[in-house]
């Protein structure tokens, strides 16, 4: 680990002012992904900006959405009452993930903006595009098993790792930044983006731009909904494939309104919106749920390792769906 | 073999009475809690990586980045400017060392292989460690260590095991035992058998993951040199880093009074050399301690294997054939060929039996001892093929095992010492409910649950290492004391021998001490091969001869046991006294009190292990599963496991279910969660982490059932036979059997990962 110095925001504004005072600044939250990048020598800060001291607030508007302060840590986020009650599948998304340690420290921000963990990306003797633009991806024809099947590019495969997103963007969350030319706001689904050919350029976020908070619109269906992690041991690992849905059927067992997306599938938390449009309207039966699969995963490719996730996703959408569907029965 | 070969050279082995302290219900086979526990719970059992020092040194490594090459330059300026930095060794710097004798090469040569430690610019391995930076603080060594550069020359290396097993090649033994045995035709027999199996499993690459990270701090005072490691070969580190440094092994004292957790791994590295080394040109104390990565990086795992087992029977279920031969990746630098077609050689009776191992030469970090290292991943494919061939023949698998148990050892035709395991079998079926499995795949259903059970053999041979004495001190307190260069790697060596020595001298726990952990005492054996209870428990016998046989010298005059000679007492009550007449006795306090001695103390070596000449001696285990797989993601989950054992004599069941239930969980992670990935383009390991690298959680795991026999094995000292690694045998197959029950797949390449289930 490079040695660096730590300065301690008091709140977002003062966070921008140190983090403008040098370039190589890094936010710090927990520090659960940023120190181990940090001791592996791929971040190299000179200053950490610890913005955990910034809003640690759940706060539940009248309507039911909500707006949650960046440094709210998983665990309270995943505990939080009205969650649990209106937002399951984020509950459930947030618990699926990593361990009891890491979730108490991780804040909201910090999971949102953690990094891959391709292991072309963490091993410094590998070639990788996210670290040395142009130089090639180890990734490509070596250990995939956890990389993209969707919306890959020939410079990257990796996939982005969080559980807490998948949730978020089946919710239609919105991220609040704040940064120097002011602040600013942006749904989840734009925030991350897929490699192309700057796989090295993960975010849309500006340099130094700070999550200030995330915004939940209130969604009544979402009550309803599930979050299912499949993985190579049952607890504490990355998922192989991940679905976030909320589902809601009407009397006539008709798909009123769904939302859907997936995790471990993409570089970015994806939001299954080619299945949504197939599903809304339609009967709530498992051909209707194969076909709206179907349709999401069309433009799926499998590489050395991690064909089998287009199947996987595909029977875990189904099942999902169906338990939902079932659930409400 | 010829059973007149050897002497018979203490009472307990072959020809003469068993040791009659196997039979005896005192402190031995009680569940005493580790004697340790409470110093590690306070934090106050030291580690090596914990030992104070002053003006210590901290050391930092930097690992190549490539397979096979050289060196052709190395850039330390930075590093060596970079704060704190006392040192930075490389090749061109480093003492000119012999190379290491190789593990076996000698009685006490430990070296993990023949390759020169950091003596010139070759690259033998990705991840071979380039240079050693020693700064004031660990952090400093860690950052100076990341400012250094290395260029290699790179050559074309071997890292394809599929292209490197197309030239295996036969190593010379396989610890001893020839690498082929051929009796009978077997090939000819397997064709022309009424049933037949002939498959190929594969085994991947496992890494050591001791909770304890590798670490010594180590201290030259002139040309004396202290060594606090982890470590489970004590007095074979002593003496191999002798050789190395061309200094007297009286020289060279080692320390290891805890380690946490060895499983084989816990041994000599390129890190204690290169500290050593460093600490010397230093002329400081020094520390260092792997990262996790540098574990996966310079210390061995277990290796990749190709395993056929074919297996021929007649329609009644003998065999007629019985084949195991395979490939093991190797490199020509070690001699650790992983023998998986060991358990082939002794559980079954056949007509006709064929083993064969081969070596495949690669370039990489060289393998070596995992926890029942072959017979773990031999017995996934041997048992594997059992219950295939159960399933052709519409058989019980228990069944079929019964009707090719051997009534002698099917290799030397010796007897078994003590046999076992359809006792195991039985018992064991009884407990698990075996006869609620439906011999039909996929038959048993919960929800998109499908539910399977599975049964496999566990076998480990036992081992008794030479080497080992034991010195033991009574003083006239009557308070005894043994002390040996064991190694205590959190299994409870010290609990079950205190235990040991308080029954064979009729004296309460608290009047003995077992002290273990440091070359200064009398010579221990390597804790290795599940053999440490038993080549310990040989030396205190050994010593415990000599010392009554000085109590008597000195019971003289008025004393009861006066003219007594040693087969004619028995230790009892905290002294001796006359067999068949307990009133002729005397305390150990009275007899040294009326000598007018402070303290007896003798010491003895263990006889030679000549009981492994006359019997075939094994452990034997019945493991029993059962599985869920879901239908839907192919994930599979451990619901329900015991594990019956016959494994001689159990000292203390506590420790030892321990020892068997850690065996099952690190089986369940070979079976289903662990795998190092080895990149085979560049001989470089992708997940030297724990988040990378699964070993099993604490929801993989569930609540294991553990039983045993515990029919004292006659020909063993104390009637124990070792337990440290027969947990893990068995444990692959009875996950794939109980797979293939729950869904009619059957999975012959590990892990069984939940792609290979879709
Ligand atoms: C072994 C292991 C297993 C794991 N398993 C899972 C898993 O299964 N599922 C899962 O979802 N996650 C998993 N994680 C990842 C974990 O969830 C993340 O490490 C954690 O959420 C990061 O949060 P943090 O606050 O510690 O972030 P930090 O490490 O502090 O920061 C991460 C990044 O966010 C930036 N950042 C932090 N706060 C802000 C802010 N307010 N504005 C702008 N930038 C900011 C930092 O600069 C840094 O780049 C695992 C981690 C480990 C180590």
């Amino acid at each position: 680990m490079n040695p660096f110095s730590y300065e301690r925001a008091t709140d977002a504004a003062s966070a921008i002012r140190l983090a403008n005072a040098t370039a190589a600044t890094r936010y710090l939250g927990g520090g659960t992904n940023l120190v181990d990048l940090m001791r592996e020598h791929i971040e190299q800060p000179e200053v950490l900006v610890d913005v955990t001291p910034l809003a640690q607030t759940i706060e539940v508007r009248a309507d039911g959405s909500m707006l949650i302060g960046a440094a709210v840590k998983n665990t309270a986020l995943a505990s939080d009452a009205h969650v649990r009650q209106a937002f399951p599948l984020l509950s459930r998304a947030i618990l699926a993930g990593a361990s009891a340690q890491i979730r108490n420290m991780a804040t909201v921000a910090g999971n949102i903006l953690q990094r891959t963990r391709c292991t072309y990306f963490y091993d410094e003797a590998a070639r990788c595009n996210k670290r040395k633009p142009g130089c090639g991806c180890d990734a490509l024809q070596g250990f995939n098993r956890y990389h993209a099947i969707l919306g890959a590019s020939d410079d990257c495969v990796a996939t982005h790792p969080s559980d807490l997103c998948v949730a978020l963007v089946a919710l239609d969350a919105v991220v609040h930044l704040q940064g120097a030319a002011g602040s600013r706001s942006l749904p989840l689904t734009e925030l991350h983006r897929l490699p192309g050919a700057h796989p090295e350029h993960e975010t849309e976020l500006q340099p130094h731009e700070l999550i200030t908070a995330i915004e939940i619109p209130a969604l009544a269906f979402a009550g309803h909904s599930a979050y299912r992690k499949v993985r190579d041991r049952s607890s504490y690992a990355f998922a192989l494939v991940s679905v976030a849905a909320a589902l809601d059927v009407d009397a006539q067992g008709r798909v009123r309104d769904v939302r859907l997306a997936l995790g471990g599938v993409a570089h970015k938390p994806w939001r299954a919106s080619k299945a949504e449009a197939v599903l809304r309207g339609q009967a709530a039966t498992e051909a209707t749920f194969l076909a709206a699969a179907d349709a999401e995963l069309a433009a799926a490719r499998g590489l050395r390792d991690n064909g089998f996730k287009i199947e996987l996703a595909r029977r875990t959408i189904v099942a999902v769906l169906q338990q939902l569907t079932e659930a409400r029965a | 073999m010829n059973a007149e070969q050897k002497p018979a050279p203490s009472q307990w082995q072959p020809g003469v009475t068993p040791d009659e302290v196997m039979h005896r219900h005192g402190m031995i086979g009680k569940p005493v809690s580790r004697l340790d526990g409470p110093l590690k719970v306070a934090g106050k059992a030291r580690f090596a990586a914990e030992v104070p020092y002053e003006h210590l040194a901290h050391a930092a490594l930097v690992h190549s980045s490539i397979a096979r090459g050289r060196i052709s330059e190395l850039k330390t300026e930075a590093a060596r400017a970079a704060p704190g930095v006392i040192l930075v060794l490389t090749y061109q710097n480093m003492p000119r060392l012999q190379n290491p004798p190789l593990f076996g090469s000698a009685p006490k040569a430990v070296g993990a292989s023949t390759l020169p430690v950091m003596q010139n610019e070759h690259i033998t391995w990705n991840g071979q460690p380039v240079a050693l930076v020693l700064a004031e603080t660990h952090e400093q060594a860690e950052y100076a260590a990341s400012l250094i550069e290395v260029r290699y020359d790179v050559l074309p290396a071997k890292t394809d095991f599929d292209a490197a097993k197309r030239q295996a090649r036969a190593p010379d033994t396989i610890l001893g035992e020839p690498p082929a045995i051929e009796i009978g035709d077997a090939e000819a027999n397997l064709q022309a058998a009424a049933f037949k199996v002939d498959a190929t499993y594969r085994t991947p690459r496992y890494n050591h993951n001791a909770i304890e990270l590798h670490a010594a701090t180590v201290a030259w005072q002139g040309d004396e040199l202290t060594v606090h490691d982890a470590t489970q070969m004590l007095n074979g580190t002593a003496w191999t880093i002798a050789q190395l440094f061309g200094i007297d092994e009286k020289n060279v004292r080692v320390l290891s009074p805890y380690v946490g957790g060895g499983f084989g791994g816990k041994a000599l590295w390129d890190h204690q050399i290169l500290a050593i080394a460093a600490a010397r040109l230093a002329q400081r104390p020094v520390r260092i301690v792997l990262s996790r990565a540098s574990v996966f990086r310079i210390v061995g795992g277990r290796t990749t294997t190709e395993q056929r087992v074919a297996l021929g029977a007649t329609q009644d279920g003998q065999l007629t054939a019985l084949i195991h031969t395979g490939v093991a990746a190797m490199t020509p630098y070690n001699a650790c060929p992983e023998q998986f077609s060991f358990p082939a050689r002794h559980l079954y009776a056949t007509q006709a039996l064929k083993v064969a191992q081969q070596v495949a030469d690669m370039d990489m970090m060289v393998n070596t001892f995992m926890r029942a290292p072959g017979e773990s991943i031999g017995t996934f494919a041997l048992e594997s093929a059992i219950d295939e061939l159960a399933g052709q023949m519409q058989l019980c698998p228990i069944e079929l095992r019964r009707r090719i148990e051997p009534s002698k050892d099917p290799v030397s035709g010796l007897p078994f010492s003590s046999r076992h395991l359809l006792e195991a079998y039985q018992r064991g079926a009884e407990r698990f409910g075996w006869d609620q499995r439906n011999p039909v795949p996929r038959s048993r259903r919960d929800g998109e649950w499908l539910i399977g059970m599975g049964v496999a053999t566990a076998t480990y041979p036992y081992y008794r290492m030479p080497g080992a004495a034991a010195r033991i001190k009574l003083t006239n307190d009557g308070h005894l004391t043994v002390s040996i260069a064991a190694h205590e790697m959190g299994m409870g060596t010290a609990t079950a021998q205190s235990q040991h020595v308080a029954e064979r001298f009729g004296l309460p726990l608290e009047q003995v001490t077992f002290e273990l952990g440091d070359t200064t005492l009398a010579a221990g054996s390597l804790a290795g091969g599940s053999s440490q209870t038993a080549s310990i428990a040989a030396a205190v016998i050994a010593a415990g001869e000599q010392l009554i046989d000085q109590l008597l010298m000195l019971a003289t005059g008025d004393s009861p046991l006066a003219g007594f000679k040693r087969d004619q007492v028995e230790a009892i009550n905290g002294g001796l006294a006359v067999r068949g007449d307990t009133t002729r006795a005397e305390t150990y306090a009275a007899i040294l009190q009326r000598a007018g001695r402070t303290a007896l103390q003798c010491e003895a070596p263990a006889p030679e292990p000549a009981e492994l000449q006359h019997y075939s001696m094994h452990s034997f285990g019945a493991q029993f599963c059962e599985v869920k797989v879901s239908a839907i993601t192919g994930e599979v989950r451990v619901t329900r496991f015991l594990g019956s054992f016959d494994t001689g004599r159990i000292l203390n069941p506590k420790t030892a279910a321990s020892q068997f239930r850690g065996g099952i969980v690190m089986g369940i992670g070979l079976a289903l969660t662990e795998a190092t990935e080895f990149d085979p383009r560049s001989g470089r390991i992708m997940n030297p982490s724990l988040a990378e690298y699964h070993v099993p959680v604490h929801l993989d795991v569930p609540e294991i059932d553990v039983m045993w026999t515990d029919i004292a094995d006659p020909h063993s000292p104390i009637g124990a036979r070792g337990i440290g690694e027969i947990g893990i045998t068995g444990v692959g197959a009875a996950i794939a059997n109980a797979v293939y029950n729950a869904t009619g797949k059957r999975i012959r390449d590990l892990p069984i990962t939940l792609d290979k289930l879709l």
